[in-house]
C-alpha cells in the first residue's frame, strides 16, 4: 500500500464518526419537529375532547298553568320560567335555606335552563299542570367539575365550586339525575357568553358561506388566468412576465395585507356591509387566487403537448383545443390546487379580523349579507375569553377545524393519486 | 324588480337567446350544417353573449353607483342647517339616515327632516330599481334581436365567441395586477392621509409608540405618539427567534430526508412534517398562549428567570415551528435541483455523504436555500395570529427575548379591531403600518423569487 | 475456453445461450479480477455473468451499443452503484486480491484508490484551485498549504491544464471551456493519487480538438495509472487502449488485444459492431 492510502485510512475512522454525527443531527431535527407536532395535537385533543360531552341535570318541574297558559312563544317570553326552575331546585333540596346557598343552588343549572323549559312547554302543551322530569344543562362550574378539571386538592376558597355544591352533585348523581351527554348544543348553538351554551353553528355557517363564495370565484377565475398564461400568452412579453411576477409575489404577501385591501376596497369603496360572509369570501378569493392560478398552471403544464397537437391537427381552434381536450385532462390537478387553496382560506383568520368578522353573533346567518363569524375567528374569540369553560370549547372548535382541513387535504391527496395513475 | 331577481331573469333571457340563435342558424343553413361558417352552438352563444353582456354591464355599473348618486340628491334636499355642516359632522348625519334605512333606529327618535330624507332615499332607490329593470330588459332584448337578425351562414360566430372568451381569460389574469394595484393604492392612500397628520420622520424614527392616548378630539396630530421603531425591533426579535428555531430544524430535516433517509421513511415523514404547514395560525396562537407561554414561564421561575407570560420567546418559538416545513420544503427543492453529476463527482473522489453535502451540495444549493430562508423571514414578519394571541401589546424597545414585545401586525389588528373612526390617525396608522409591512415583504419576496429563478436557470 | 463460431452473421439468442466470453479474459498479474458479476436494477438484470481481468498500467476500453451495461460495469469497480437505490451487485470483484464488496472494505477508501471521470464534465461550483484541492482536503493528504499547492500544481500539470489556468486558479471552474473542464475533472481525480482511473465516455461532450487533447493525456497517464475507459467511438478505443472488451445486452461478448479485436473480431456480434452494422 502506498502512502496516500495510509493517510486516507488513518483519517477514515474520524470521518466516519463525523458522518454518523451528521446523520444524528438530521434525525434529531426531524424528531424535534415531529415532537412539536405531537405536542400540539396532544395538548389540543387533551384539552378539547371533553367538550363534545356536556353535563346535564334532571329536575322535576311543575308546569304551573298559571304561569304557562297560553303556551305561546310571546307569552312564555314574559313568563317567569326561571322562577319555575328555581322552585323545582328548592324542592329537590328543601334543606337549603341560606340566601347565598340558594344562589349557589340555582347556579347548578345553566342560565339556558329557562329556554329549555320554554321549548319543552312549546313542544308538549298538553303536559301543563303536571310535574315533569326535564333534563337541563348544568352550569359551567358543574360541567368543569364533572369533567375532572377541578383539582380536589385546591383549598375550597380558591375553587369556584364549593364543597357543599359537590355534596349536592353527589346526591344528584346517586339519584341518576346527573349525566354526561353528547353535546349537541356545541354544534347547533351560536356564540354565547356562557361557555356551556356556546356553539359553533354561526361560525360554521359563516365559514361555509365564505368557502362557497371563495370557491365560486377563485376557481373559475384562477383557471381562466392559468389558461391564458399557459396556453395563450406570448412568451417573453414584458406584460406577461409582469403578471407572472405579480402572481408569484401575491402568493407570498402576508394575509393581513389582504385584509386591509378588503377593508379599503370592499367596505370602504364598494360600501358592502361589514362582518358579512360576502366580504369575507371576496377577500379570501383575492388571497387564494394566486395559489389556484399557480396550481392550475402546473396542471396544464403536465398535460402532454401531443394532445394539443392532435387536436389542432384535426382542425380544432386553439380555444376549442384548450376547452375540449386540455382542460378536462388538467381538471383533477386544478381541483387539487383549488382544494389546497380553499383549505388555506378556511384556516385564515387575520384578514377576517380586518373586515370586522370578529363580532359576538348568536343567530346563524341566513344569507351572504348577514353578519357572521368564521371557525378560526370563533377560536380566536373564545381563546381570548377569560372563563375557564372556554378553553375546552376553543380546543374542541380547533379539533373540528382540523378535521375539516384534514378531510380537504386528504381529498386533495386522493385526487392527486388518481391523477398520477392516469399518466 | 330587485337586482338579484333581475340578474337571474337576464340569465334566463340569455339562455333563450342561445336557443333562438341556434335555431335560426339551423334554419338559415337550410338543414345543411356544412354551409355554416361555425357549428350551430356558436351562433347560440353569439346571441346569448350579446344579450347578456351589455345588460350585465349596465346592471353592475348601476349597482356600483346608485347609492352614491341617490345619497347626493337626498343630501342636497336636506335643510340648509344640515347641508352646511363640516364633512365629519355630515358623515354622522349620513350614518343616522343609514341606520333609519336599516331599521336600526325608529323614525320618531330623530329629526323629522332626517326621517323624511330616509323616506325619500327609499323611494328614490325603489324608483331606480324600476328604471333599471326597464333599462336592462330593453337593452337585453334589443341586443338579442339585433344579434339574432345578423345570423347568416357567413357570420363568423365562432371567432366572435372565441374573442370574448380570450378577453375573459386575459381579464382574469389581469386581476392579479389589479389586486396588487388595489393593495398599493388602498394602503398608500390611507397611509398618505396618515402622514399628513403625523410626520413620516416621527413615524419611521420615533422611539415611542402609544397610539391610544387621544387627549382632545381636535388635537388630531398630537394624540398619542407614533414611533414605529419599537414595533420594528419587536417584529425583528420575534422573527429572529423564529428563524433560529426553523432554520436549523428545517435545513437538517430536509438534508436528512433528501440525502440519508430511505425512500419509505421519506414517503412517510415528509407529509407528516408538512402537516405543520397546514395547521391554521390561529391554532398555533392558541398553542403558544395556552401551552408554551405558561410552560416557559414556569420553567423560568424554576431557573430563577422572570419570563413574561407574553414573552417574545414563546411567540417566536411557536412561529418557528410553523415555519419549519416551509424551510424544509424549499431546502428540499434546492437540493433536488443540484444536478446528479455534482453528487457523483464528489462520491467518485471518495467523499463521504456528509462531506458531499457540506462541501458540494450545500454550496451549490446555497442561492436556493438563502432565498427560501428569505421567503421564510418574509412570512414570519407578516404572520399575525400567533403574535396577536401570544405576544404583548406594550411597545417596549428591547431585545430581551424574555420580555414582552409587540409587532407591526399586532398593532394593525389592535388599531383596526373594535370601533373605528375612519379619519382618526389611530385608524390610519394601521394603514401606514400595513404599507410598511407590504413594502418590506415585497422586497424580500422579489429578491427571493428572483434568486430562485436565476438559480433554476443555472441548472437547466 | 473459446466457443467455436461456425455460423457467422447470425445473432445468437443471448437469453437462452449458455454464454461464454470469446477471448482470454484472464491476466497473469491483474489489478482487478471480476468473476461472475451480475448486476440488477430492481428486478431488471443489467449485467450477466461478467468475467474480466484488468491489468496494471494498461488502458482497457469498454465498447458496445448504448444500454449494453458498460457504465454499469464501470461503476461496479468503485462501488458507485451503491448510491443508486435498488441496485444490487452479485459476484466477486477483487482489487489487488481484496474483495471490494467485502464488509471491511470502506467505499470511501476504495474510491480514493479508484477514481472516476464522468461523461459530462462536472466541476464543482468553486474555484479551479478548490476543485483540484477538494479530494486532498477531504482525505487529509496535505499537511499544510504548501503541500496542497504542490499537489494542485502537479495534478494540473499532469492533466495538461497548468499552463492555461495557472494565473487564474481562484476563478470559478464553471467559467472554463468544456475541454478544460474535463481536464480539470481529470486533474481533480488524480490529485487524490489513485491507482485506477475510470472514465465514462470522457470525450462524448467535447469537440474534436478537446478530444484529441484528452486522448493524448490518457496516453501519458498510462505510465502511472490503470485506466478503464468507456467509449462510444471505436477510433478512440483503437487510439488509446491496449485491450478492448465488447459488451452486448449485458454480456461481455469478446475481449482481447485492441489490435486483434479491431482487425480480427471473432464473434459475429463484435464484427457487426466494429464494421458499423449497428450501435
Ligand atoms: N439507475 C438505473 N435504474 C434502472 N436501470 C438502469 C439504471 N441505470 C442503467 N440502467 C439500465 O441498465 C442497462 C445498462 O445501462 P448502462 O450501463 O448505463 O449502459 P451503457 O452505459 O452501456 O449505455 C440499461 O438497460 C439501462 O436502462
Ligand atoms: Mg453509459
Amino acid at each position: 500500500m502506498n502512502k496516500t492510502l495510509e493517510t486516507v485510512q488513518a483519517g477514515l475512522a474520524r470521518r466516519r464518526r463525523r458522518e454518523s454525527r451528521f446523520r444524528w443531527y438530521g434525525r434529531i431535527a426531524i424528531f424535534v419537529s415531529l415532537a412539536f407536532l405531537a405536542m400540539l395535537i396532544v395538548s389540543i385533543v387533551a384539552r378539547g375532547h371533553k367538550a363534545f360531552w356536556q353535563t346535564e341535570i334532571a329536575i322535576d318541574v311543575f308546569l304551573d298553568p298559571e304561569e304557562l297558559t297560553p303556551p305561546t312563544r310571546e307569552h312564555l317570553a314574559k313568563a317567569d320560567l326561571t322562577g319555575l326552575i328555581k322552585q323545582s331546585l328548592r324542592q329537590m333540596f328543601p334543606e337549603v335555606r341560606q340566601r347565598r346557598r340558594k344562589r349557589a343552588l340555582y347556579r347548578l343549572v345553566s342560565s339556558a335552563a329557562p329556554y329549555q323549559l320554554r321549548d319543552y312547554v312549546l313542544a308538549h302543551p298538553d303536559r301543563i299542570g303536571q310535574t315533569v322530569r326535564l333534563w337541563v344543562l348544568a352550569g359551567a362550574d358543574v360541567d368543569l367539575y364533572q369533567k375532572g378539571y377541578v383539582d380536589p386538592e385546591t383549598p375550597e376558597s380558591e375553587r369556584r365550586i364549593k364543597d357543599y355544591q359537590i355534596a349536592w352533585l353527589r346526591k344528584l348523581e346517586s339519584e341518576g339525575r346527573l349525566v354526561l351527554r353528547f353535546n349537541r348544543g356545541f354544534f347547533l348553538n351560536g356564540d354565547s357568553r356562557e361557555p356551556e351554551q356556546a356553539g359553533i353553528q354561526v361560525a360554521f355557517r359563516g365559514s361555509l358561506y365564505m368557502m362557497v363564495v371563495t370557491f365560486a370565484l377563485s376557481f373559475p377565475l384562477g383557471i381562466a388566468a392559468a389558461i391564458y398564461l399557459e396556453e395563450f400568452a406570448p412568451r417573453n412579453n414584458v406584460w406577461v412576465d409582469l403578471i407572472e411576477i405579480n402572481i408569484n409575489n401575491l402568493a407570498a404577501v402576508p394575509s393581513i395585507v389582504f385584509g386591509l385591501l378588503g377593508l379599503a376596497v370592499f367596505i370602504g369603496w364598494f360600501g358592502l356591509p361589514r362582518s358579512t360572509p360576502l366580504v369575507g369570501g371576496l377577500t379570501l378569493t383575492l388571497m387564494t387566487l394566486p395559489t389556484v392560478i399557480i396550481a392550475s398552471r402546473a396542471a396544464l403544464k403536465a398535460v402532454p403537448p401531443s394532445i394539443r397537437y392532435a387536436a389542432l391537427g384535426i382542425g380544432a381552434s386553439r380555444v376549442q383545443t384548450v376547452f375540449h381536450h386540455v382542460l378536462p385532462l388538467a381538471m383533477p390537478g386544478m381541483l387539487t390546487g383549488a382544494i389546497i387553496g380553499m383549505a388555506r382560506a378556511l384556516g385564515e383568520t387575520a384578514p377576517l379580523l380586518m373586515i370586522g368578522m370578529v363580532a359576538f353573533i348568536v343567530d346563524p346567518p341566513q344569507s351572504l349579507l348577514d353578519p357572521a363569524t368564521a371557525l378560526p375567528v370563533q377560536i380566536y374569540l373564545w381563546a381570548d375569553s377569560p372563563e375557564r369553560g372556554f378553553v375546552e370549547r376553543t380546543s374542541a372548535a380547533i379539533i373540528v377545524l382540523l378535521l375539516f382541513l384534514g378531510i380537504m387535504n386528504l381529498a386533495a391527496v386522493l385526487l392527486r393519486k388518481r391523477l398520477e395513475r392516469r399518466w | 324588480m330587485q337586482p338579484h331577481t333581475l340578474f337571474w331573469m337576464l340569465l334566463g333571457l340569455a339562455a333563450y337567446g342561445y336557443y333562438l340563435g341556434r335555431k335560426r342558424a339551423l334554419t338559415v343553413s337550410g338543414g345543411e350544417i356544412r354551409r355554416l361558417h361555425s357549428l350551430p352552438d356558436y351562433y347560440g352563444y353569439y346571441v346569448a353573449l350579446w344579450c347578456a353582456l351589455p345588460a350585465l354591464a349596465i346592471l353592475s355599473l348601476w349597482l356600483l353607483l346608485d347609492d352614491k348618486i341617490i345619497l347626493r340628491w337626498v343630501l342636497a334636499e336636506l335643510p340648509p342647517a344640515y347641508r352646511n355642516l363640516p364633512p365629519d359632522r355630515l358623515s354622522l348625519t349620513v350614518n343616522v339616515i343609514a341606520n333609519l334605512l336599516a331599521g336600526e333606529r325608529q323614525a320618531n327618535t330623530v329629526d323629522p327632516a332626517l326621517a323624511e330624507a330616509a323616506e325619500h332615499y327609499r323611494h328614490l332607490k325603489q324608483l331606480g330599481y324600476h328604471a333599471l329593470t326597464v333599462l336592462v330588459f330593453a337593452c337585453a332584448t334589443a341586443a338579442l334581436t339585433w344579434a339574432h337578425r345578423r345570423i347568416s351562414p357567413t357570420l363568423r360566430a365562432r371567432n366572435r365567441v372565441e374573442t370574448v372568451v380570450r378577453i375573459a381569460l386575459v381579464a382574469s389574469s389581469v386581476l392579479a395586477i389589479l389586486t396588487t394595484i388595489g393593495i398599493v393604492l388602498s394602503v398608500l392612500f390611507e397611509a398618505l392621509r396618515f402622514f399628513e397628520m403625523v410626520s413620516p420622520l416621527e413615524f419611521f424614527f420615533g422611539l415611542h409608540w402609544s397610539p391610544q392616548i387621544a387627549i382632545r378630539a381636535d388635537q388630531v396630530g398630537a394624540s398619542g405618539s407614533f414611533g414605529f421603531i419599537p414595533l420594528l425591533t419587536g417584529t425583528l426579535l420575534i422573527t429572529a427567534i423564529a428563524m433560529a428555531v426553523a432554520a436549523p430544524l428545517g435545513l437538517l430535516s430536509a438534508i436528512y430526508l433528501s440525502e440519508f433517509a430511505k425512500r419509505r421513511t421519506r414517503a412517510i415523514v415528509k407529509p407528516i412534517l408538512e402537516v405543520l404547514a397546514g395547521v391554521p395560525t390561529v391554532v398555533y396562537g392558541f398553542f403558544a398562549a395556552l401551552v408554551v407561554a405558561p410552560w416557559l414561564r414556569d420553567l423560568g421561575a424554576r431557573l430563577g428567570l422572570s419570563i413574561s407570560s407574553e414573552s417574545a420567546l414563546a411567540a417566536g418559538l411557536v412561529m418557528g415551528i410553523m415555519i419549519i416545513p416551509f424551510v424544509s420544503s424549499l431546502t428540499d427543492d434546492a437540493l433536488t435541483a443540484v444536478p446528479r453529476s455534482l453528487r457523483e463527482g464528489a462520491y467518485g473522489l471518495g467523499a463521504t455523504q456528509a462531506e458531499t453535502i457540506t462541501g458540494v451540495l450545500l454550496p451549490a444549493a446555497l442561492p436556493g436555500i438563502v432565498s427560501g430562508l428569505l421567503l421564510a423571514v418574509s412570512r414570519a414578519i407578516g404572520e399575525t395570529m400567533i403574535v396577536v394571541m401570544a405576544a404583548g401589546m406594550a411597545a417596549k424597545l428591547t431585545l430581551n427575548p424574555l420580555e414582552s414585545v409587540t409587532t407591526i401586525t399586532v398593532q394593525i389588528v389592535a388599531l383596526l379591531v373594535g370601533d373605528q373612526e375612519f379619519d382618526s390617525p389611530k385608524t390610519l396608522a394601521a394603514f401606514a403600518l400595513g404599507l410598511t409591512l407590504f413594502v418590506v415583504t415585497l422586497a424580500l419576496n422579489l429578491v427571493a423569487l428572483h434568486v430562485i429563478r436565476k438559480y433554476r436557470e443555472q441548472y437547466e | 475456453m473459446n466457443t467455436v463460431i461456425t455460423e457467422r452473421h447470425t445473432t445468437p439468442d443471448l437469453e437462452t445461450d449458455d454464454h461464454r466470453t470469446v477471448g482470454d479474459y484472464t491476466l497473469a498479474e491483474p489489478r482487478f479480477t471480476c468473476r461472475h458479476v451480475n448486476v440488477f436494477y430492481g428486478d431488471k438484470q443489467a449485467l450477466f455473468d461478467i468475467n474480466l481481468d484488468i491489468g496494471q498500467r494498461e488502458v482497457i476500453a469498454l465498447i458496445g451499443p448504448s444500454g449494453c451495461g458498460k457504465s454499469t460495469f464501470l461503476r461496479c469497480l468503485n462501488r458507485m452503484n451503491d448510491i443508486i437505490e435498488g441496485c444490487r451487485v452479485e459476484g466477486d470483484i477483487r482489487l489487488d486480491d481484496q474483495d471490494i464488496y467485502a464488509k471491511e472494505m470502506d467505499p470511501v477508501l476504495l474510491r480514493a484508490r479508484v477514481g472516476m471521470v464522468f461523461q459530462k464534465p462536472n466541476p464543482f461550483p468553486k474555484s479551479i484551485y478548490d476543485n483540484v484541492a477538494y479530494g486532498p482536503r477531504i482525505h487529509g493528504l496535505a499537511a499544510n498549504r504548501t503541500e496542497l499547492d504542490e499537489i494542485v500544481e502537479t495534478s494540473l500539470k499532469r492533466a495538461g491544464l497548468w499552463k492555461e489556468v495557472k494565473d487564474r486558479l481562484d476563478h470559478p471552474a464553471t467559467g472554463l471551456s468544456g475541454g478544460q473542464q474535463q481536464r480539470l475533472c481529470i486533474a481533480r481525480t488524480i490529485a487524490v493519487n489513485p491507482e485506477v482511473v475510470l472514465m465514462d465516455e470522457p470525450c462524448s461532450a467535447l469537440d474534436p480538438i478537446a478530444t484529441a487533447t484528452i486522448e493524448q493525456l490518457i496516453d501519458e497517464l498510462r505510465s502511472r495509472y490503470t485506466i478503464v475507459i468507456v467509449t462510444h467511438s471505436m477510433q478512440q478505443a483503437a487510439r488509446v487502449s491496449q485491450r478492448t472488451a465488447y459488451f452486448h445486452m449485458g454480456r461481455l461478448i469478446e475481449v482481447g488485444e485492441t489490435t486483434e479485436i479491431f482487425t480480427n473480431p471473432r464473434h459475429p456480434l463484435t464484427e457487426d459492431y466494429i464494421t458499423g452494422r449497428f450501435g
